[in-house]
């Protein structure tokens, strides 16, 4: 399969994650423009229902790789099973949503076959006849072309969101499934995982609220803190950060916004000195209507508000909480 | 326990940037920090140290300004530095960037090694997990806590949407730390001035050139992302944005 594409579609206790589907979506369109089959897999343990889910799209074939032994993730059985499957069916190139567990195993994966993975993709096209990858760089402020310098294959990760799962093509029949059976020898696997669990229940739920009032580190200090919530107060909204904030301790993890907090999607989200990471992004970008505030004009946040302003925070937050109340008093 | 900290110089967060000339990289006259959670890092390693004892190094490699994160690591309480000094290292790519670390230290004996979970600036996310494979260690990433046990470590992953997960493993190990893992402490001016008299062994591109291959990937040009989204900017004194956003509160987004 030397002109294929290998899509390596993810899992978790028996469901597939739809990210995967995004990932099918780039692969196609990447074939679409070079004239290469795509190919998918899964990997896990009893996973025949996935790889008949997987099997819907439009696909040149699924594989199941089996074994009890990657019925928990752990990146060693994980690595031995891709690396062996990938030595047999030489695919050119190796396509992954860039998820936690991805972000786990994957550099491992390209480093045992002597290659290099361009992670958190954005996006592709083709220079001439070379295939260009793009990612975000310096927390989004710029855009940087990434091509490979190496033979194949070549492996790229895909941040969630950069293509939509919703244009992955169903096929007109099922795509043929095979199952592989990885052999994972006895003490190739050195990491005892357990099961994943939440912390305790948190203590608001931000998914419900219509108005939400975001913090970032422009706030500066924990004291100052007290000027969003004056804003969120005269909304009748909530309080939420950016992740900077909780980890600082000045608002509790459960106001969170983002990839590792809550993901929301209010009519309205005031986001006040927040750059707009793709972390942060993720959890807010449902928003209707987005409003930011942001000393630095060339902020990614203003990429994705409908409203902006640049200026200071500390001027710009007291004087809207004041313009609030008044016309609050005056309906 | 021994552990070494991979420490990266980073611009800093507020500093504006500019495209260097041949539109591959930034320009060089910027300030620059810690990588953040490289910092995060290090707070770690100084404080399994006080409980466990043993000894903290920390690395970085790039240009002669690169030395403030190692001196701010051993103002901290780092006992000891390795600089891979040279303009040259910045521009490999990752897994060229872990086999220089990999030569530098191949004469020491550590327990743990500790990266942070990704850089502010390139943001591959991938040294540390390089590093482990080229070495034979296991590793986990984005490790939130770090608990010694009999045999080894037990650690606690963070996943994505608040899930979290145990992970048991034997030593000697590699793990990449999250941001927010625990508080850091700032530096002591007694610490400030102790870390002048510490070791910084350096250690120069000829040293571990042997190790190092062709980059694997090559960045083709850097711009500014082109905006796919017209946001509406709206502009004047505080008090007249505040007015003008307070009209859009009612009208358009009828919050209000
Ligand atoms: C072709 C190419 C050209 C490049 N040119 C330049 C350039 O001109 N200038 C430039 O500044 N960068 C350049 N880079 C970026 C490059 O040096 C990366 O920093 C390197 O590949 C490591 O990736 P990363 O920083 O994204 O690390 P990640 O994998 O995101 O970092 C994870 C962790 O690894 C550790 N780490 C990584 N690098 C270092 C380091 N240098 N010192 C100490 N700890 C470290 C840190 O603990 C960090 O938290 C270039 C990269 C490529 C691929
Ligand atoms: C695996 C992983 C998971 C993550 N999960 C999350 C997550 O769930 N949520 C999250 O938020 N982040 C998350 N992050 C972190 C994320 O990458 C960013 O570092 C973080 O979102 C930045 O927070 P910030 O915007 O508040 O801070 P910064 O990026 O430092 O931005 C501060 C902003 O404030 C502006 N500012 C400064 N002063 C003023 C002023 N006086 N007036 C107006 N504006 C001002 C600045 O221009 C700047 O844009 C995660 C990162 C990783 C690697």
């Amino acid at each position: 399969m030397a002109d294929t594409i290998l899509v390596i579609a993810e899992q978790r206790e028996g469901k597939l994650n739809r990210v995967s589907l995004e990932t099918i979506a780039a692969a196609q369109a990447i074939a679409a423009e070079t004239g290469t089959t795509v190919e998918a897999a899964v990997f896990g343990s009893g996973i025949a229902g996935i790889a008949q889910e997987v099997a819907g799209k439009k696909l040149a074939r699924v594989y199941a790789i089996e074994s009890p032994k990657l019925a928990k993730y752990e990146p060693d059985g994980v690595v031995a099973a891709l690396k062996a499957f990938i030595q047999q069916k030489k695919p050119s190139l190796v396509l992954m949503p860039h998820t936690y567990q991805v972000r786990d195993f994957a550099p491992q994966l390209a480093t045992a076959l002597e290659r290099t993975l361009i992670s958190d993709a954005t996006g592709f096209h083709k220079d001439g006849g070379k295939l260009v990858f793009t990612r975000q760089m310096f927390q989004g402020k710029f855009a940087a072309d990434v091509s490979f310098a190496c033979p194949a294959p070549h492996f790229v990760t895909f941040q969630a969101g950069s293509f939509r799962g919703d244009k992955a093509e169903a096929g007109a029949s099922p795509a043929a499934v095979e199952t592989v059976n990885a052999q994972i020898t006895d003490g190739v696997v050195r990491n005892q995982p357990e099961d994943p669990f939440k912390e305790a229940k948190q203590a608001v739920d931000l998914t419900q609220a219509e108005i939400i009032v975001s913090v970032g580190r422009g706030i500066k200090e924990q004291k100052n803190i007290e000027l969003a919530k004056a804003l969120a107060d005269a909304l009748g909204g909530e309080i939420a950060a950016s992740r900077p904030i909780c980890d600082s301790g000045w608002l509790p993890m459960d106001r969170q916004i983002g990839s590792s907090g809550q993901t929301v999607s209010p009519k309205l989200y005031l986001a006040v000195g927040i750059s707009g990471a793709i972390q942060h992004i993720v959890g807010m970008k449902g928003a209707r209507s987005i409003i930011a505030i942001n000393k630095d004009a060339e902020a990614p946040i203003f990429e994705i508000a409908d409203f902006g302003v640049v200026g200071n925070l500390f001027d710009i937050v007291p004087a809207l909480t004041e313009e609030v109340k008044k016309a609050k008093a005056g309906s | 326990m021994k552990i070494l900290v991979c420490m990266k110089q980073v611009p800093q967060k507020d500093a504006p940037l500019k495209l260097n000339e041949s539109g591959t990289w930034i320009r060089e006259d910027v300030s620059y920090e810690v990588n953040e959670p490289d910092a995060y890092a290090l707070e770690e390693a100084l404080r399994q140290k006080e409980k466990h004892t043993g000894e903290v190094v920390v690395i970085t490699a790039g240009p002669a300004r690169s030395q403030q994160v190692l001196r701010e690591g051993l103002a901290k309480g780092a006992d000891r530095a390795i600089h891979l000094e040279d303009n040259g290292f910045v521009g490999l790519d990752a897994f060229n960037m872990a086999k220089a670390f990999v030569a530098a230290i191949k004469d020491e004996k550590f327990d743990l090694i500790f990266t942070g979970l990704q850089s502010d600036d390139y943001g591959y996310a991938q040294t540390g997990v390089i590093m482990a494979e080229l070495m034979g260690w296991p590793h986990a990433t984005i490790i939130m806590e770090i608990q010694k046990t009999e045999s080894g470590i037990r650690v606690k992953r963070e996943l994505e949407d608040g899930w979290f997960q145990h992970v048991e493993m034997p030593l000697p190990a590699l793990l990449t730390i999250q941001s927010g893992i625990n508080k850091l402490r700032y530096a002591t001016l007694l610490g400030i001035k102790q870390a002048k008299n510490k070791p910084l062994r350096k250690v120069t591109m000829d040293e571990v050139k042997s190790a190092l291959g062709e980059n694997l990937q090559k960045i083709e040009k850097l711009y500014v992302p082109q905006k796919t989204k017209k946001t509406e900017m709206l502009d004047g004194t505080p008090g007249e944005v505040a007015k003008k956003l307070v009209d859009k509160l009612r009208n358009e987004i009828r919050v209000m």
